[in-house]
């Protein structure tokens, strides 16, 4: 517990050098760009209505409210994958600086979140209008996404630490990461309805943990109610052990990554 | 008690297989017995302690183990035997233009560089002038900084790095940064700083330099400490026998 005070206190000493490091990358990605952070709501906005042109024809008839459940599938997705591929080139990209100067390096992957973390909360607010356009009712439980979104954004954290650190011994993991996003994003029912499978094959959909803040999405949003009790406990637990995980792998090889730079 | 203690300090770099290979080999190599880690001491046995106001000349040839001892004062790297003792804050100039964004402007960058200095916002918007007018890049501070020259990039470097007190002060061939004007003004806020009570340490390869401002010596030959001592002119006299092709000078 004391370690996590330290951690946190830390964190506020190093509050100045986050604020730069969030501002710098905002600055590079946009850089030279018209739209800027537009882009950012573009991009699942066209990757919406591609989905909607061509899915609707085949998955579209027996789910009801089907541009809702697809934007809402697609909306974690990005953030997901935006998140945690930019977290994986958080340590690689800053090489020279955690090689010069004492830096606490976890400060690297939670500059690239913010961004990532901006750009969904954006595209969010889009999504709730297009909900306000649709003839769904804003209820009570839309404060309970407050729940999936935290815990979103530790997951991703704890993931991104997990991929920063093995691309650093691993440069493959670049490749193999890329492979493995496309093959879950298929696996995460973005616009498909899983409940045209058995019930066990609809069972095993929850191992995926990306596909659990998916359907919290479209739990609250969609069918107006909230997942059952072991759910929730299922979703906290694949982000602690994850974020954990990423924690553990940084206290371990902190002073290593140095040596593979 | 002294401000600085290095105690026995060795590290050790690994090279061989484990770092260009990808994924696929080191399974292979793993699996069949091939894989195979050197070590290499970078430095072996190191120990000196430092006060306030005293000046260590790190002195050696290419590879002896200098910016290494260097980065395990500052904190970069962990010793892998033995142990450095600071206290108070430290100030480590280590090539000084590496670590900024060439896509950022020279102000963002003399912030970021604050940031990782680890001053506060506050003290940066404090500064901030005296930084850019010390560094002579006032017209600049608006451009990207991929436009500066290498020296401009050191001088601003230096700038942002001089603002501080620090009570050790790490300084790794920065002393010849700039042209000829700046590198006299940079010197002489090294001095400010230095008879400002800090601990300091120097690497540079100008030897007069070293014995001008140095109290202290460390002599450094791949990764052994040759000689630690306050006879500075006297070191530096058989450092120079020893350049000079007399090998005798390191035993001695």
């Amino acid at each position: 517990m004391s370690g996590m005070k330290k951690s946190f206190a830390r964190l506020k000493e190093n509050q100045f050098l986050f604020e730069e490091l969030v501002k710098r990358d905002f600055k590079i990605k946009y850089k030279r760009t018209i739209l800027g952070v537009g882009w950012s709501l573009l991009s699942p906005l066209l990757t919406l209505l591609v989905m909607k042109l061509v899915f609707t024809q085949f998955f579209g008839r027996n789910t009801p409210h089907y541009t809702i459940y697809i934007f809402c599938g697609n909306v974690v997705w990005s953030y997901f994958s935006e998140a945690t591929k930019g977290g994986m080139h958080a340590l690689i990209g800053n090489a020279e600086i955690f090689s010069k100067v004492n830096v606490p390096k976890y400060l690297f992957v939670l500059s690239k979140n913010v961004q990532s973390l901006l750009s969904f909360l954006l595209t969010l607010i889009i999504l709730f209008l297009f909900v306000a356009f649709d003839t769904l009712p804003f209820t009570w439980r839309y404060l309970m996404l407050v729940y999936p979104i935290v815990l979103l954004v530790l997951f991703n954290i704890g993931l991104g630490m997990v991929l920063s650190a093995l691309y650093v011994f691993f440069r493959d993991t670049e490749y193999l990461y890329d492979v493995f996003l496309r093959l879950l994003m298929y696996l995460s029912a973005i616009f498909y309805n899983v409940s045209n499978y058995d019930a066990h094959v609809q069972r095993m959909f929850l191992i995926n943990p990306v596909y659990l803040f998916i359907k919290y999405f479209r739990c609250v949003i969609i069918d107006g109610n909230l997942p059952s009790a072991q759910f929730h406990l299922l979703m906290l637990a694949d982000t602690v052990i994850v974020f954990l995980l990423g924690c553990l792998i940084y206290k371990k090889n902190n002073t290593k990554f140095l040596y593979y730079v | 008690m002294s401000v600085l203690e290095v105690k026995n300090v060795s590290i050790r770099y690994m090279t061989g297989d484990f770092k260009q290979i990808g994924l696929k080999e080191y399974i292979m190599r793993k699996l069949s017995g091939n894989y195979h880690v050197n070590e290499f001491w970078a430095d072996k046995d190191i120990t000196f302690s430092l006060e306030k106001g005293e000046l260590l000349g790190i002195i050696g040839t290419n590879g002896a183990g200098k910016s290494t001892i260097l980065k395990a004062v500052a904190g970069i790297m962990e010793p892998t035997e033995g142990h450095v003792h600071r206290s108070g804050k430290v100030a480590a100039l280590l090539e000084l233009s590496s670590g900024f964004d060439k896509e950022l402007t020279v102000k963002e960058n003399a912030y970021l560089r604050g940031a990782m200095l680890g001053y506060t916002r506050q003290f940066m918007n404090d500064t901030y002038e005296e930084i850019i007018s010390f560094a002579d890049l006032k017209e600049f501070e608006d451009r990207p900084f991929k436009q500066l020259s290498s020296g401009m990039k050191s001088r601003l470097a230096f700038s942002v790095a001089s603002m501080v007190q620090p009570d050790i002060l790490i300084l790794d061939e920065v002393l010849s940064v700039g042209d000829g004007a700046f590198r006299k003004k940079s010197e002489q806020k090294m001095l400010e700083i230095i008879h400002g009570g800090a601990a300091t340490i120097l690497v540079s390869h100008s030897l007069p330099q070293i014995r001008n401002m140095s109290t202290k010596i460390l002599w450094l030959h791949k990764g052994k400490q040759i000689a630690c001592g306050n006879d500075v002119q006297g070191l530096c006299d058989r450092y120079e026998r020893f350049l000079n092709g007399d090998k005798e000078a390191l035993v001695q």
